[in-house]
């Protein structure tokens, strides 16, 4: 929320800068088109030394897929450049008018990994605490005292809820050893 | 009366006490996750799904009927007390029950919702009673071509019915099948898109591609956007109507099944178009126009009732045919898979005691749905005022756990937060979900069946086309893409609103 944005460079590359970013949905079209390449790659290098049954052979579907991903990043392209725009989804929560918070979302994407290197070595119980107190605090909540004891009450119910009562097992780590 | 012998003895399974509570928790569980803002019925089954891993498919189903039903409702409590709808089916609900809620008479809103809910959902499963077996008799010999052709056709569907952009829609299938494709190959055992990868071989499970588009997505998109200081819940009592407003409402109850039923069986997006059209169909009949817009009862009874309707004739289409025309549909499907269960016109015959359990705990979780509805609606009120930090993190916990129970590996985690990645893009940029979520769960399936019927037909493209059922379906097909170019015409003639 405190980093603001310095416009230093010269007037044409600002212009050029703000025409990319009115059509980054061309990023689209490129994982699109990158997409539909790889899948064709993966299919026409595949040997198909099975005996095949039929005339549709394991690797139809997958040209097809493939050369339908690049045709609709043509057309997605063209329309983008016509000035067709998606439009981004709206919610309950949500408030478009704000420019997108990123520093929020790459927190919540490490705490997450963070979390799931956690669950092996830690158990369950300990990660999914650090998952949901990480997170809560990441979407600006700053409850010291009232956060970690939700997050560990949460975390816990769930365990012995899922692996006890419900039969799905998660692993207790040697915190649940101890208990 | 075959069906109905069935049904009395699915009514022997639903009505063990342990099914009984299993159908109780789905309810409750359905509709306090239902309630929660941001969560619509979709995910909200998504993150239940692992609720049912570790039980039997029986009590699993009847658990998820209620989960169903319970979220639907739940989303309708949401828009009438705070006016911000999360899914489009509960964006009518929002029209007239908000104002009404704003004007002291939440009680009566939730009330006429409630028993909208119940009286269409009676309607609406008594309907699948009485259609689904015929359906599925007259089903019972299709075969692969036909299949493939009702595969297509829900392609098609959710592509160019649903959305503002049939390339966003196309591309955001395209996406789905290529999940679809990772793995080994059914019929011959081939490595696709593995890259020499033991745990892509697995292929991507269809839980972790629902919840990490529904939830994860979702989480982080919200993130990125968070309204800060969001809208304030209206506090209600315990929901009640006078004789006047029943008076009003019951005729509405009535008629909304008769539209959101048939809506609810073909892929048409759901309730979102039902409920619309049941709201129009009230407001023209009410004697009481000027009502309108500040919060007239029919217009919350109708659409309720509509709504939940269609999602009875929802799972007609999905347990007759296989063929998932919403969200949750998709996930249901999903669900059976994880069984091993392929839904189709077979299911009656292989599985009475599943369908026609599942069939008779609708009815049980419509009364108890009724009867805990009413007097919880103060504390599901209250649930409304979850400050939205808990709430996210809360959905990206569950998300977590859904996706680590099911196959206890930490790279799913990694998978589940990838494929939210992708979620996140794809709402940035208006990519519709539904077909990616319906490409990954019905690709591999329509695959099988186009090379079943090629194999069939030695290769030749007839073999698609040599039944009258799938001619049928293809004839749609063509209407559905035609159906742009019809409306340019007649738009053509009259001069242009918007650009």
């Amino acid at each position: 929320m405190t980093t603001t944005r310095t416009d230093s460079s010269p007037a044409p590359a600002a212009g050029r800068r703000s025409w990319l970013r009115e059509h980054s949905e061309l990023g689209v079209c490129v994982m699109l088109l990158a997409l539909g390449a790889l899948v064709l790659t993966d299919a026409l290098t595949m040997d198909v030394d099975i005996t095949q049954r039929g005339p549709v052979g394991p690797k139809t579907v997958p040209i097809v897929v493939g050369i339908g991903l690049l045709v609709i990043a043509a057309l997605l392209a063209v329309d983008v450049l016509r000035g067709g725009r998606g439009e981004a989804e709206g919610g309950e929560d949500v408030d478009l008018s704000e420019p997108a918070d990123w520093r929020t979302v790459l927190l919540l994407v490490g705490i997450f990994l963070g979390a799931a290197a956690l669950i092996e070595p830690a158990g369950f119980p300990v990660a999914g605490a650090v998952l949901f107190w990480g997170a809560a605090f990441a979407l600006g909540s700053r409850r010291v005292d009232r956060d970690p004891l939700i997050a560990a009450v949460l975390s816990l119910i769930t365990y012995v809820v899922f692996d006890k009562l419900l039969g799905v097992p998660l692993p207790g780590g040697p915190l649940m050893g101890v208990l | 009366m075959d069906a109905f012998n069935s049904l009395m003895g699915g009514f022997g399974t639903a009505l063990t006490p342990l099914n009984l509570l299993w159908a109780a928790l789905g309810v409750l569980l359905g509709t306090a996750i239902g309630v929660l803002p941001g969560i619509g019925p979709a995910m909200a089954v998504a993150l239940l799904l692992p609720v049912t891993y570790g039980l039997d498919p029986v009590a699993a189903f009847i658990m998820f009927a209620g989960i169903y039903y319970g979220a639907m409702f739940g989303g309708s409590t949401t828009s009438i007390l705070l006016n911000t709808p999360g899914e489009s089916a509960a964006v009518v609900a929002a029209m007239e029950g908000n104002p009404m809620a704003k004007a002291g008479r939440g009680s009566q809103a939730l009330a006429a919702a409630a028993i909208g809910h119940f009286a269409g959902g009676m309607i609406g499963t008594i309907l699948l009673v009485i259609l689904a077996p015929t359906v599925a008799d007259l089903a019972v010999d299709i075969g692969a071509p036909d299949y493939f052709a009702i595969m297509v056709l829900a392609f098609i569907a959710v592509t160019s019915v649903l959305g503002s952009s049939r390339i966003r829609g196309l591309a955001s299938l395209l996406i789905g099948l290529t999940i679809g494709l990772v793995g080994l190959d059914q019929m011959t055992g081939q490595q696709r898109l593995t890259f020499g990868s033991l745990q892509l071989a697995d292929g991507i499970d269809v839980v972790i591609v629902a919840v990490g588009l529904f939830a994860i997505g979702e989480a982080l998109w919200v993130a990125a956007h968070l309204r800060r200081g969001g809208a304030e819940p209206i506090p209600v009592g315990r929901p009640w109507l006078g004789r006047d407003d029943v008076k009003r409402t019951w005729k509405s109850w009535l008629r909304g099944p008769l539209i959101g039923f048939p809506f609810g069986a073909i892929p048409a997006g759901g309730a979102e178009i039902p409920t619309f059209l049941s709201y129009v169909t009230e407001k023209r009949l009410s004697k009481n126009k000027d009502e309108w817009g500040k919060g007239a009862i029919e217009g919350v009874a109708g659409p309720e009732s509509a709504a939940s309707a269609s999602a009875a004739g929802t799972l007609v289409s999905m347990l007759t045919l296989g063929l998932p025309t919403t969200a949750v549909a998709a996930v249901m499907l999903a669900a059976f898979q994880q069984y091993g269960i392929q839904p189709g016109p077979l299911l009656f015959d292989r599985e009475p005691e599943l369908v026609w359990g599942l069939i008779a705990s609708l009815f049980v979780g419509m009364v108890l749905l009724l009867a805990l509805n009413l007097p919880l609606a103060p504390v599901w009120a209250k649930l409304l005022r979850i400050p939205r930090p808990y709430l996210y993190a809360g959905i990206m916990f569950f998300a977590a756990v859904g996706a680590y129970a099911v196959g206890g590996e930490v790279i799913d985690l990694v998978t589940l937060l990838v494929i939210g990645l992708i979620g996140f893009g794809m709402r940035r940029y208006g990519l519709p979900i539904l077909p990616a979520v319906i490409g990954v769960i019905l690709g591999p399936n329509a695959e099988q069946q186009l090379r079943r019927a090629l194999q069939i037909s030695d290769g030749s493209v007839t073999g698609l086309v040599n039944t009258p059922f799938a001619v049928t379906v293809y004839a749609v097909i063509v209407l559905l893409l035609a159906w742009p170019l019809l409306k340019l015409l007649v738009s053509r003639r009259r001069p242009r609103a918007d650009a």
